[in-house]
């Protein structure tokens, strides 16, 4: 199973393995990643799974949907290039040593 | 006609199953739209549960999901699980609906796609900072006003309330008018319903407030700058045409109050009756919008919604046929032991995340954010004001087909 890791606002990281199909938001709550608020249930509306992907990866996700970029317009903590929703991010193979920052704040 | 239950699994529940149709799906005599089981839904839910993954409730001749494992899949699979044909058990293929129908909720991809993302951007989280400090202020004005009165009965005086003193102005309703907002909702709730008495009633009343609705919905009586005006302002841009507005915003009118009103209802009734966890709110006040989410999961405040099969389908070795009615109980999901620990217990801690009181897939509600924030916000204001929250008269439960709530809660504030 890839392997993703998330660090936190103070640096403290935790890589947990995540089943290929489940985006990155659902691998982080089922790790008890709590920064991950997920209020709607990966739905795409809520903007409280936001993460920050590492430099050397965001090129190689999945370009965004309208809907998610007007979504990121909202979230709590300053919106960077490289926001992404992480229930919108799909774990695949090829995604193994993935790197997601976590913001301050998701509300 | 009693039949005996053929998959032989609706054991310990003696007297709910009563027959089984010809697929081995348990038949079950439950009728859930009836006054004892809006008392007390609880037992029945578990025998729902309990019977198998796919049942048939025979006093309606629909099938129906009350584990969280298929109500989650029915939500998720909306081509399979159309809401075209209604979300209601009635079937629009066969019976003409009792109003237009919704543009969204009665909608399916790819015409759904588009009316649905013009109200997910009127509503998106942007939108959410621009009315959260009006939203908060007015919930610490509604909260100080009942801290003076002290008693009061925290349904009419709260929880409806207040959705009444934001809602309506953040939609950009004209003030004349509103006192048909809830009945028209009720109406609305109702007639998802089968056939009973609180749907045909609901119906045979709902004149005059349809006819509210209809003329509230129009561009020209919806203030600038409001839900309603950013709406009609979408015409505008090109994502709909002019006969669509009005429709998208009779949406915001049927589905925005009476649901936060029975949400807040719900949480106030939950930290009245567990002074614990109003405790522990007291002491964490950012704990508030968990609380409201926990008390959504807990109470499900709209209980059931239904879908129509496109195709044969199978669902968990259980085979149901085109066209068939599945009603899907949210609140049965809600507390279904499968998915969660100690489900019965209402816990302002809990990780709520992929609770289905507001569905879940392309038709999760549209308005969530706005309940969260009506509901964070009035929660926060009490767990910072009030010192404990008491019943102090008998709970009455009001009746309808769909939302589950109280007619009347009186409570007792105490000051900190």
């Amino acid at each position: 199973m890839p392997i993703i890791t998330f660090i936190r606002s103070d640096n403290r990281s935790e890589s947990i393995e995540a089943r290929i199909g489940d985006s990155a938001m659902l691998a982080a709550t089922r790790h008890g990643v709590d920064e991950i608020v997920a209020e709607c249930g990966g739905n795409a509306m809520c903007a409280t799974c936001h993460v920050y992907v590492d430099d050397n990866w965001i090129s190689r996700l999945a370009a965004m949907s309208d809907e998610e970029d007007a979504l990121l317009d909202g979230v709590a903590a300053e919106r960077q290039p490289n926001s992404r929703l992480s229930c919108q991010i799909k774990i695949e193979q090829d995604l193994d040593g993935l790197v997601l920052r976590l913001p301050e704040r998701q509300l | 006609m009693v039949t005996t239950d053929r998959t032989g699994v609706g054991g310990g529940h003696a007297g709910a199953a009563s027959g089984s149709v010809p697929s081995g799906i348990p038949g079950l005599d439950i009728d859930p739209f009836a006054i004892e089981f809006f008392e007390n839904p609880f037992p029945a839910h578990e025998a729902l549960r309990e019977a198998g993954p796919v049942v048939h409730l025979d006093k309606w001749n629909v099938y129906a999901v009350a584990r969280y494992a298929e109500v989650h899949l029915v939500l998720n699979d909306p081509l399979t699980f159309c809401s075209s044909r209604g979300v209601g058990l009635s079937d629009f293929a066969k019976e003409k609906p009792w109003r237009p129908p919704s543009l969204i909720l009665e909608a399916d991809p790819p015409a759904h796609t588009r009316t649905r993302a013009v109200l997910s951007r009127v509503l998106s989280p942007a939108v959410m900072k621009q009315i959260r400090d009006g939203f908060a202020a007015a919930a610490e004005a509604k909260v100080d006003e009942l801290l003076a009165r002290g008693s009061f009965d925290a349904v009419a005086d709260l929880a409806e309330a207040y959705p009444l003193s934001v809602f309506p102005d953040a939609v950009g309703l004209k003030q004349e008018g509103r006192e048909h907002l809830l009945p028209y909702a009720g109406v609305v709730f109702n007639a998802f319903g089968p056939p009973n008495q609180l749907r045909q009633t609901a119906i045979e009343r709902s004149q005059p407030h349809q006819a509210y609705v209809q003329e509230q919905c129009q561009r020209d009586n919806l203030a600038p700058g409001g839900f309603g005006a950013c709406i009609h302002a979408r015409v505008d841009a090109g994502d709909i045409i002019a006969a669509e507005a009005p429709m998208l915003v009779r949406s915001l009118l049927s589905a925005g109050i009476d649901t936060t009103v029975n949400g807040i209802g719900a949480a106030i009734y939950c930290l009245a009756r567990f002074p614990e966890e109003f405790a522990r709110l007291r002491s964490d006040p950012s704990l508030a919008r968990n609380a409201f989410e926990e008390a959504i999961r807990f109470e499900s405040p709209v209980q059931t919604f239904f879908r129509t099969t496109t195709k044969d389908v199978e669902i968990s070795g259980c085979k149901v046929d085109a066209g068939e009615k599945i009603l899907m109980f949210l609140g049965a999901a809600n507390r279904d032991p499968r998915r969660w620990a100690d489900p019965d217990r209402y816990d302002i801690t809990r990780k709520t995340s992929g609770h289905v009181g507001f569905g879940s897939g392309i038709h999760m509600c549209v308005g969530q954010l706005v309940a969260r924030l009506e509901g964070e916000v009035m929660l926060a204001a009490l767990a910072r004001k009030v010192a404990a929250i008491e019943m102090s008269g008998p709970v009455k439960r009001r009746y309808n087909n769909t939302l589950r709530g109280l007619e009347s809660l009186p409570i007792t504030l105490r000051p900190v």
